[in-house]
């Protein structure tokens, strides 16, 4: 049977964040914890796996205490195990440290639950927004690497073919190769399921597995925290906002407006540049 | 607090960072054509070697790219390395990392740039970890401090692009970072520029690779909303999937692409590929139509920095007109042909003398 190891973050949602407009500070006060979604829909799409091959679901996160929130929502959507690994020597963590804990903790899943075949990221989070967790780990873990994943096409058991479509930028790319492998999941993806009845009454009481830096014997302080993160933030600012003076056109007639609003266009930059006509002294 | 830990006991371990030189850029290519933002990245890492009175550095990897490394030289590279081999035909993580990995231990980069697209952030994200390194992501603005830190100031949005964060790697060499596209400027081609283009080995063959690209399927519309400069975008006020065909006239016409809030993607008028704000893409275009769209903050934040807003809404109190340059407010389904219709108009006029232009209103007309 696959095992499937689903990664997720508990973050700020970074949408409710409001500025503070007389400090030009973060007003973090009131503004919920939710699971990462881009993480819900790698968990979504475990579970469909689950369902469609038959698989064993652990949802591993890193945070504080108050992270059992998020794991305890994936054990109603049907995840089977989840482990919270919370350490304040975790604790400001950058993306290189992130992947390294993550990377000692898929591995101690592997070793004490069974050999793992997918493992699932977001395509990014909400708060860090820099996709970079899920590449991380598979460079740690020697998996192979499949980001911005929006379909899972099939999964060959006798050969242990996958195979994904990716979507870039400039078109959509079909790519198949061997599990063990890392899949970051867009949005796209699916569409996360409600919990279902049953699995809500085993996450009411559910406990997930908890891990500090005393469970991992071979872990190198230098390389988790503050002190295994090699980028630091030097300064944030707010940057200010565009003062927009707002030309409202006359709107008397539609072909008036359109007139109008083409005239203030022509004396901008923009049909020079684009060629839209030809030069006046041409 | 970073001083002292750069003074620390793992400060011993440090590589002499004097070995480190040069501003190296990643340069992604599809088919041989190359990325907009990778050229884009060289202008501004022509700006960043200079004032760190150093290289500029470009690496090239795909299959048949002779000609891009020329090309990068042109947009500004002193050097160029390159490595062209039927196993790169298609970007794979494996196969490209393994050969900027090699390429990065030998040359001693001081900085590495990619584009912040899928495929650069899936190979920066890839070797950073490897080598190991500080990465930054999505940055929107990069400066150097001079001589002796010669450190690498990357700025990039945080907090959903409500605030800006400069992040810096000061223990590790080489400093990453990837960069959005569109946003710092290509230097003109100039083909009497002068560089050394070296070639780099191949590190994997074919059956060491696991990974196959079995097919890529290109966006049947080339939309690149990221790196457009002119989009029209549609909302909750266009009702429906139907009107969308009126801004894709009015984008024609302009030569720009169509883009959509987040509640027309998610009525399923429009694809996702085409929403713009939050959840879909960051875009500061020239020329930016707000069609329909009544401008919530997750809309706004995608949008806000484009160079000219124009906002046409029936409601003339809608928070979209706040960060326009240009309002109407009113029917769209009167406005947006009349608009469209007098591009067509000027455009012909315009270019009466010129034949091109003319071809051009042709050629989209005749699309449809």
């Amino acid at each position: 049977m696959l095992h499937i190891v689903v990664c997720v973050k508990q973050v700020p949602d970074s949408r409710e964040i409001r500025i503070d407009p007389k400090t030009n500070t973060l007003i973090r006060q009131g503004v919920p914890a939710i699971a990462n979604f881009y993480d819900m829909h790698g968990l979504e799409e475990a579970l469909r796996i689950k369902e469609q091959y038959g698989a064993r679901i652990t949802v591993v996160c890193m945070g504080p205490p108050p992270a059992e929130k998020s794991l305890k929502q994936c054990i109603s959507l049907g995840a089977d195990e989840a482990v919270l690994v919370t350490d304040r020597g975790f604790a400001g963590a950058d993306t290189l440290a992130t992947s390294y804990v993550l990377g000692l903790t898929i591995a101690k899943v592997a070793a004490e639950i069974g050999p793992v075949d997918i493992v699932f990221c977001g395509k990014q989070t909400l708060d860090g927004d820099t996709g970079q967790v899920g590449p991380g780990i598979a460079c740690r873990l020697d998996l192979e690497q499949l980001t911005y994943v929006y379909k899972v096409e099939g999964i060959d058991l006798e050969t242990r073919r996958i195979t994904v479509h990716r979507l870039l930028e400039d078109g959509v790319e079909v790519v198949q190769t061997s599990m063990p492998v890392l899949i970051t999941a867009l949005k796209e993806m699916n569409k996360v399921r409600r919990a279902p009845m049953p699995g809500m009454l085993r996450a009411a009481t559910y406990k997930p597995i908890i891990w500090t830096t005393a469970d991992f014997p071979g872990l190198e302080r230098a390389k988790i925290g503050l002190k295994g993160s090699p980028t630091i933030v030097s300064k944030t600012w707010v940057p200010e906002q565009k003062q927009v003076n707002t030309e409202m056109l006359p709107n008397e007639s539609a072909t008036g407006a359109a007139t109008a609003l083409l005239e203030k266009l022509w004396q901008t930059e923009l049909p020079q540049r684009f060629g839209w006509t030809a030069q006046e002294e041409a | 607090m970073a001083e002292e830990k750069a003074k620390g006991p793992q400060a011993a371990d440090m590589p002499d960072w004097s070995a480190y030189r040069g501003v190296m850029i990643v340069v992604e290519q599809r088919a041989g054509v190359a990325k907009n933002v990778s050229w884009q990245l060289l202008g501004e890492g022509r700006k960043l070697a200079d004032k760190l009175d150093t290289d500029l550095i470009a690496l090239v990897l795909g299959h048949d790219i002779y000609g891009l490394a020329e090309e990068a030289v042109y947009y500004g590279a002193d050097r160029v390395y390159y490595c062209d081999a039927p196993e790169l035909q298609d970007y794979r993580t494996r196969p490209y990392s393994r050969v900027c990995l090699q390429t990065i231990e030998d040359v001693k980069p001081e900085i590495v740039l990619f584009g912040a697209t899928a495929t650069g952030r899936d190979l920066a994200g890839a070797i950073a970890t490897h080598l190991p390194t500080g990465l930054t992501a999505d940055c929107t603005i990069l400066d150097v401090e001079p001589h002796p830190s010669r450190l690498l100031l990357a700025s990039r949005p945080a907090f959903s692009e409500k605030m800006l964060a400069t992040i810096l790697c000061k223990q590790y060499r080489p400093q990453m970072a990837t960069a959005r596209s569109g946003v710092f400027e290509a230097l003109p081609r100039d083909t009497a520029r002068q560089g050394k283009i070296i070639a780099v080995p191949n590190q994997m063959s074919e059956d060491e690779i696991a990974a196959q690209v079995l097919n890529f399927i290109e966006a049947t519309e080339t939309l690149n909303l990221e790196e457009a400069e002119i989009i029209v975008a549609g909302g909750r006020g266009l009702g429906g999937p139907e009107p969308f065909k009126l801004l894709q006239e009015l984008a024609d016409a302009l030569g720009g692409v169509v883009g959509a809030s987040r509640a027309a993607v998610d009525a399923g008028w429009i694809g996702h590929e085409h929403q713009v704000g939050q959840t879909g893409y960051t875009v500061r275009p020239k020329l930016y139509f707000a069609v329909g769209i009544s401008g919530a903050v997750q809309h706004l934040v995608g949008m806000q920095n484009s160079d000219v807003i124009v906002a046409i809404n029936r409601d003339a109190n809608a928070p979209i007109f706040k960060v326009a340059n240009y309002g109407i407010a009113g029917d769209l389904f009167q406005i947006i042909p009349a608009i469209t219709e007098a591009v067509r108009q000027k455009r012909v006029q315009g270019s009466a003398a010129a034949v091109e232009p003319v071809v051009a209103v042709e050629a989209v007309e005749g699309r449809k």
